[in-house]
């Protein structure tokens, strides 16, 4: 190469272009190139934090201050006044202060057998429609993951099909369906059987839950078996095992994640239902959803009903921990 | 078919002596259609105790369906498949004596690479003690004794191709199939692989069916070849007998490269053959006969390490022709010579690199005289 070439290539000297200061800048940007702030910024704060920080503003708006209002609440006082609770930091004179931290409406939820039987029913309800929504979304998205691929997108419309429609309504279809004059006993009926009592009972509550849950078990839990490597049921039938070791062998502990994640999809929200239990459920026996409210609009007891509610989230944390432990597990499996 | 010739049995036999008494598997008339797709074409083939058969062919051949089919995860469509002198017809996979190392290792991801290997033995129903001997034995074998306890995600590509090894293996199947096995794997991993199956295979005495598409592998790794090419088999053979003696233009295609070169038988006799190639200034000379009337058109297939390239003009009025090296590619321990014959043909050659002084070479647009030896032409039916 020609030595007049490769001097060319050469980045000038500072201050070539003339002594003035507008001329050092750009000869210093020549030499160094721009600053580098632009990097800067995506070094540390990144697209993605932006993106994340925006659900992170939604739920401390509208999560954690209400959490800490009710936390609040759950520790004050009940007065027969507008608000109708005392506040936790009082003016008493002019230079003190007084501190009300009561805990006697967490006492009181284990003094009145009404709290412990609605918490236990409730998680009692809850854990057996999970059960049944597992026994029965089991099958349906294993053999919707098995169908043709062009008929599952079918299946899974139709399972989420009802959703089109309003859950209060649905919830309502049943009252027609289960009620003692209704469409059920009227068809049993023709076969001279019943009538049967439905409307009002746990039976009734399950029903309602179970139809209500069921697409929260089938979608996380189709979207597992969905992605199941067959081969590895080949290959488990190579080695001699026959179909139903192959199953609980090979994909039951390769859905477990899925049936985690569909398990507590049905058990959190139905722990805390109130709709389905207050227009199917017993009268006598109350689920804690029903119970709250109760509290809040009937009796206006708002640090009582806070209390009560505090306790159903802390009786639900336990299975969101377990969930998250579950899926970084999944996610970290997924990772080969 | 062509001609058969005498000699063959004479050179290039199989690198370990067949028992051909000793039949395990026999394909008998088998075809697989999927619709209308004809995936394997009226096969019939026998696999002898303690071979290692290589099924051989580009993909959609329908090598892997073959395999389906002995290892039971396809039926045949027609035809019946014997394996150790038993009809296959009703028998499940989970019931066959035979295991499959498959071509994506097909590892359990939940179980750690112990139970993946005692999964198969848990089935047999031994008692425990003996699957634990068992497993710790395969496990040292293949040299994985160390890594007993991760998790297959934790493992590289050739520590997985191993542990699907140990899993097929550890249950002592008579028949051992094999889907691509050493396919995911680079080049160097691939060839100690090569050696290590060939050697487990020999301590164990296993009958292995090998599917791959790379020649390589075939060649290194099998007792005998059999070439598919849409459904059929087209030759099986010793990996010597299908590179010397193709029988067909498409094996001398498949297997390495070769020159081929259009003719017309003119003489025939029964220790000689004349042909005419237009492509050619002169005749093609080769010292054996074969079966075929005088007058017909044949392929004469020359492979590019039998043509010697010189500068000074052979004897002989035959098998040889004057071309212009056009190309030359270096390859390391060989080179490869595109040389552009009288006629305008691209004939192919290859030399190796004994020697290392450059100057002594043959180099670009240089002329050139190719000749061959009567022995090296192979006669193809057209």
């Amino acid at each position: 190469m020609p030595r007049s070439q490769t001097r060319q290539l050469q980045k000038p000297p500072i201050d070539a272009w003339g002594a003035g200061r507008l001329g050092l800048i750009f000869s210093l940007l020549y030499r160094y190139g721009p600053p580098r702030w632009s990097q800067y910024v995506r070094k540390h704060w990144a697209g993605q934090r932006l993106v994340i920080a925006v659900p992170y503003l939604w739920l401390v708006l509208f999560f954690a201050v209400p959490f800490i209002i009710v936390l609040k609440l759950s520790f004050s006082e009940v007065r027969l006044a507008m608000p109708p609770f005392a506040p936790l930091i009082e003016r008493v004179s002019d230079v003190a202060y007084a501190v009300n931290v009561n805990l006697g409406n967490y006492a009181f939820l284990f003094s009145d057998p009404l709290y412990t039987s609605s918490y236990l029913y409730s998680v009692k309800v809850a854990a057996i429609s999970t059960l049944l929504c597992l026994l029965i979304g089991y099958p349906m998205s294993y053999a919707i993951a098995r169908s043709a691929p062009t008929l599952r997108n079918i299946w899974l419309m139709l399972i989420i099909l009802p959703f089109w429609t309003s859950f209060l309504l649905r919830v309502y279809a049943w009252v027609g369906l289960l009620k003692t004059d209704g469409l059920i006993n009227q068809a049993l009926g023709i076969f001279g059987l019943g009538p049967f009592t439905m409307m009002y009972t746990d039976f009734a509550v399950y029903i309602g839950i179970v139809y209500s849950y069921l697409p929260f078990m089938i979608l996380p839990l189709y979207s597992n078996l969905e992605k199941h490597d067959l081969t590895l049921l080949e290959a488990s039938a190579d080695l001699g095992a026959g179909p139903i070791k192959s199953f609980l062998r090979i994909t039951l502990p390769l859905s477990f994640p899925g049936i985690v994640a569909g398990s507590l999809l049905v058990f959190i929200p139905a722990v805390g239902e109130y709709v389905i239990p207050s227009l199917l459920g017993r009268s006598d026996q109350l689920m804690i959803g029903r119970v709250l409210s109760d509290e809040f609009f009937a009796n206006r007891d708002w640090p009582v009903a806070s209390a009560v509610s505090i306790a159903m989230l802390l009786l639900l944390v336990v299975p969101i921990v377990l969930f998250q432990r579950f899926q970084n597990r999944e996610l970290a499996g997924a990772k080969k | 078919m062509t001609e058969r010739q005498g000699h063959v049995s004479g050179e290039g036999g199989p690198p370990r002596p067949i028992d051909k008494s000793n039949e395990y598997v026999r394909i008998e008339n088998v075809t697989k259609r999927f619709g209308d797709f004809v995936a394997v074409d009226n096969v019939s083939l026998s696999i002898f105790k303690g071979e290692i058969f290589c099924l051989l062919g580009g993909s959609g051949c329908g090598k892997t369906t073959l395999l389906r089919m002995l290892a039971g995860f396809e039926a045949p469509t027609s035809g019946r498949i014997f394996i150790d002198g038993q009809d296959m017809e009703d028998t499940l996979p989970y019931e066959r004596p035979v295991n499959m190392m498959f071509q994506s290792y097909a590892l359990f991801p939940h179980m750690t690479v112990e139970k993946n290997v005692s999964f198969g033995l848990e089935q047999e129903k031994l008692p425990r003690k003996e699957i634990d001997q068992r497993v710790a034995e395969m496990l040292e074998t293949v040299k994985l004794s160390e890594l007993a306890r991760r998790k297959p995600h934790q493992l590289s590509g050739g520590q997985r191709q191993r542990v699907a090894l140990a899993r097929a293996l550890v249950k002592k199947p008579k028949l051992l199939l094999l889907d691509e096995p050493l396919g995911a794997l680079d080049k160097k991993l691939r060839e100690a692989t090569q050696f290590e199956l060939i050697n487990l295979q020999e301590k164990l005495g296993v009958t292995f069916v090998v599917v791959t598409h790379d020649q390589e592998e075939a060649m290194t790794l099998a007792s005998r070849i059999g070439v598919m090419d849409r459904g059929e088999i087209v030759q099986v053979g010793t990996p010597t007998e299908i590179y010397e003696y193709p029988t067909s233009r498409f094996v001398a295609d498949f297997i390495g490269s070769v020159n081929m070169f259009e003719g017309r038988l003119t003489e025939d006799e029964p220790n000689y053959v004349r042909i005419h190639a237009p492509e050619l200034s002169c005749a093609i000379y080769v010292d054996h006969g074969i079966s075929s009337a005088p007058g017909a058109a044949v392929w004469a297939a020359i492979r590019p390490e039998k043509i010697e390239l010189t500068r000074e003009e052979p004897a002989g009025p035959d098998n040889r022709a004057r071309g212009v090296v056009k190309d030359i590619a270096y390859m390391g321990d060989m080179s490869i010579y595109l040389v552009k014959i009288d006629s305008g043909k691209m004939v192919r050659v290859t030399l190796p690199n004994s020697v290392r002084q450059l100057s002594e070479r043959i180099s670009w647009d240089e002329t050139v005289w190719l000749s061959w030896d009567p022995s090296s032409p192979v006669i193809l039916p057209q």
